[in-house]
């Protein structure tokens, strides 16, 4: 056996001269050494698409969904969505006051607020402003641009309430006016709910500081509730017994109903889901075996069940979600599917764990018109075509 | 309104703790909370010493805020600050200051927060006031020599001051 290896070695060796031929193989060459800090592989290349705008320090960056396994997004992947640009906060110059109807005011440091005790947490963020478009059917292409106001991390921070009591809220307070140390001092009242158990004063985003885009060095996070109410850059609390009717809870994030009327601190958002495989600007390069895969949500706490449909809605089959599932958190759900090439229409439905279930976008237009912007959750269809290319269905 | 929606608060934050229990931070100086500008409530509460007219508000519109918002305030880089009256109800609704916005307070609120928008914090408070008048008188609020000022403002009654109800969320049937 060894002997015959070696003759037909030689034998090779002999016709080619070469260490190649020696070996039957190419000889490897080192890889790069350690570094600092990580980069991903140069042949991954998905990015956040920015919407476009004269503006664009008060814009938004979408997270590339279909391109994201499991249920965390990596914070370089993050949503974004600024009024007045990413602030470069030094954080031993950061400051939080708390300060109204408390007993104690009080200023913190950064360090002050890491020595309390704190907790880490999986969440997702949504921007309220998520998949809007859908309101008028006026659908971006693909997942990304639909639905890339929403990603999820995991979050470390000192629960509000500790601080809360360390401050000694007064009888008579019902609401907080959190303030952001960015530009233009976003602003928003956030009443003293029941949700608010939940919430973090958070440094930490997946393991490590906040990135700026995030809220460096810190931010509000109140898990459930749509975005721009979880103030980036926190540097003030003020506990008072009125909401400020401030400018992003009136003009912006108030969802317009048909008799002219506004659906005023409209925080919580119901339970949606969306198929990030296939999905839109995809193509199946036949039919064959797939895994059918995306993501489900809602603010008001597990996802219990997701279904899918291969018809258009007339018939679901329930999905296989990822365990464990965390309560307002991204739930990841799979199912394999074997595609026999004709054209289908898929989308997927989640149930939250108190009974609702994601609404058709038809159901959500009959509740509240064409014109609330906000706070779309219904299902998503996507057309599979004979060719394998993956298209809106409503609006395309 | 947000009466209705405070009647059902629960959050289970130990009321007026008598004492801290980590004894995180200290006291703020009220220099330090004075630094970081006023919060302003519907009710005209924070709003601090100043005045202004439409008319003063004429010139500074003009110098800070029309080349981004239109000289007539119609839009351009920013959005329109005028029009939409009668519009929510419709099916092309325009949001403005003057169709939407619920109170002038607010107005006052966001211009000296965030406006201009890319040099937010540089006008004086009589200014904001002005600017603030100028937006009023130029969605017939307010007239031209109207003295805007901490008291007055807050008496703004805008047009939209009850377009707003709670949210009414689960809402969909099946
Ligand atoms: C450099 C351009 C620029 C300048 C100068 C500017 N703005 Fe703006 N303004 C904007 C942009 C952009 C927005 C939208 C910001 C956002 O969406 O967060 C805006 C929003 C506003 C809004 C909110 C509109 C709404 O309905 O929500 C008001 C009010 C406003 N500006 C008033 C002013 C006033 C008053 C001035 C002058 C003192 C001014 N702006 C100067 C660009 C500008």
């Amino acid at each position: 056996m060894k002997r015959t290896n070696r003759r037909d070695a030689l034998r090779l060796g002999a016709v080619l001269g070469s260490g190649l031929a020696a070996r039957g193989e190419e000889p490897r060459s080192l890889g790069t050494p350690l570094s600092a800090y990580g980069e991903r592989s140069p042949f991954v290349k998905p990015v956040r698409t920015m919407r476009q705008t004269k503006t664009p320090e008060a814009g938004s960056s979408a997270t590339p969904l279909a391109d994201t396994y499991g249920i965390i997004t990596p914070s370089s992947l993050h949503y974004e969505r600024h009024h007045a640009g990413v602030p470069n906060i030094d954080p031993a110059r950061h400051r939080l006051v708390i300060h109204g109807m408390v007993e104690r005011p009080l200023i913190l440091t950064m360090d002050d607020i890491r020595r309390l005790p704190s907790v880490s947490r999986i969440h997702f963020l949504e921007c309220g402003g998520n998949s809007g478009g859908e309101w008028q059917a006026k659908n971006q292409p693909d997942v990304q641009r639909s639905y890339g106001l929403a990603s999820c991390s995991e979050w470390t921070g000192v629960p509000l309430r500790l601080l809360l009591e360390e401050a000694g809220v007064k009888a008579g307070a019902k609401w907080l006016i959190a303030e952001g140390a960015d530009a233009c001092k976003m602003q928003r009242s956030v009443p003293l709910a029941p949700e608010l158990d939940y919430a973090l004063l958070a440094y930490g985003q997946n393991g490590e500081p906040l990135r700026p885009s995030q809220g460096f060095p810190l931010r509000l996070l109140t898990p459930g509730w749509e975005g721009n109410v979880q103030v980036k850059w926190l540097q003030r609390l003020l506990v008072t017994d009125q909401p400020h009717m401030t400018r992003d809870e009136t003009s912006k994030y108030s969802d317009l109903m048909p008799d002219g009327k506004a659906r005023i601190f409209s925080l919580p958002l119901e339970a949606k889901s969306v198929v990030t495989f296939p999905s839109g600007g995809q193509t199946l390069p036949g039919p064959g075996l797939y895994e059918v895969t995306g993501l489900a949500w809602t603010g008001k706490g597990l996802v219990t069940r997701v279904e899918l449909t291969f018809d258009g809605g007339a018939s679901w089959v329930e999905a296989r979600m990822d365990e464990p599932r965390f309560p307002r958190a991204f739930v990841r759900f799979r199912m394999p599917w074997r595609w026999d090439g004709k054209p289908v229409v898929m989308a997927s439905r989640a149930t939250d764990e108190t009974g609702y279930v994601q609404p058709t976008r038809e159901q959500l237009v009959a509740a509240r018109g064409m014109n609330s912007g906000y706070h779309f959750n219904g299902i998503k269809l996507w057309r599979v075509g004979a060719d394998g290319v993956v298209t809106n269905v409503e609006g395309a | 309104m947000w009466k209705v929606l405070s009647a059902a608060l629960l959050f289970s934050v130990v009321l007026g703790a008598q004492s801290a229990k980590y004894g995180a931070g200290r006291a703020p100086s009220a220099e330090e909370i004075r630094a970081l500008g006023p919060t302003v409530g519907p009710d005209g509460r924070g709003l601090p010493p100043g005045s202004g007219t439409a008319k003063q508000g004429r010139e500074v519109f003009a110098a800070r805020c029309a080349r981004c918002h239109g000289d007539k305030a119609l839009g351009d880089v920013g959005p329109a600050l005028v029009g939409g009256k009668g519009s929510l109800a419709t099916a092309k609704p325009v949001k403005t200051v003057g169709s939407f916005w619920p109170y002038a307070t607010s107005v006052w609120d966001y211009v000296n927060r965030a406006m201009p928008f890319d040099k937010p914090g540089s006008l004086t408070h009589s200014e904001v006031y002005s600017a603030v008048a100028f937006l009023l008188h130029l969605n017939g609020i307010a007239g031209e020599t109207e003295v805007m000022d901490a008291k007055s403002l807050a008496r703004v009654r805008m047009p939209n001051r009850d377009g707003f109800v709670p949210d009414g969320r689960p809402d969909v049937k099946r």
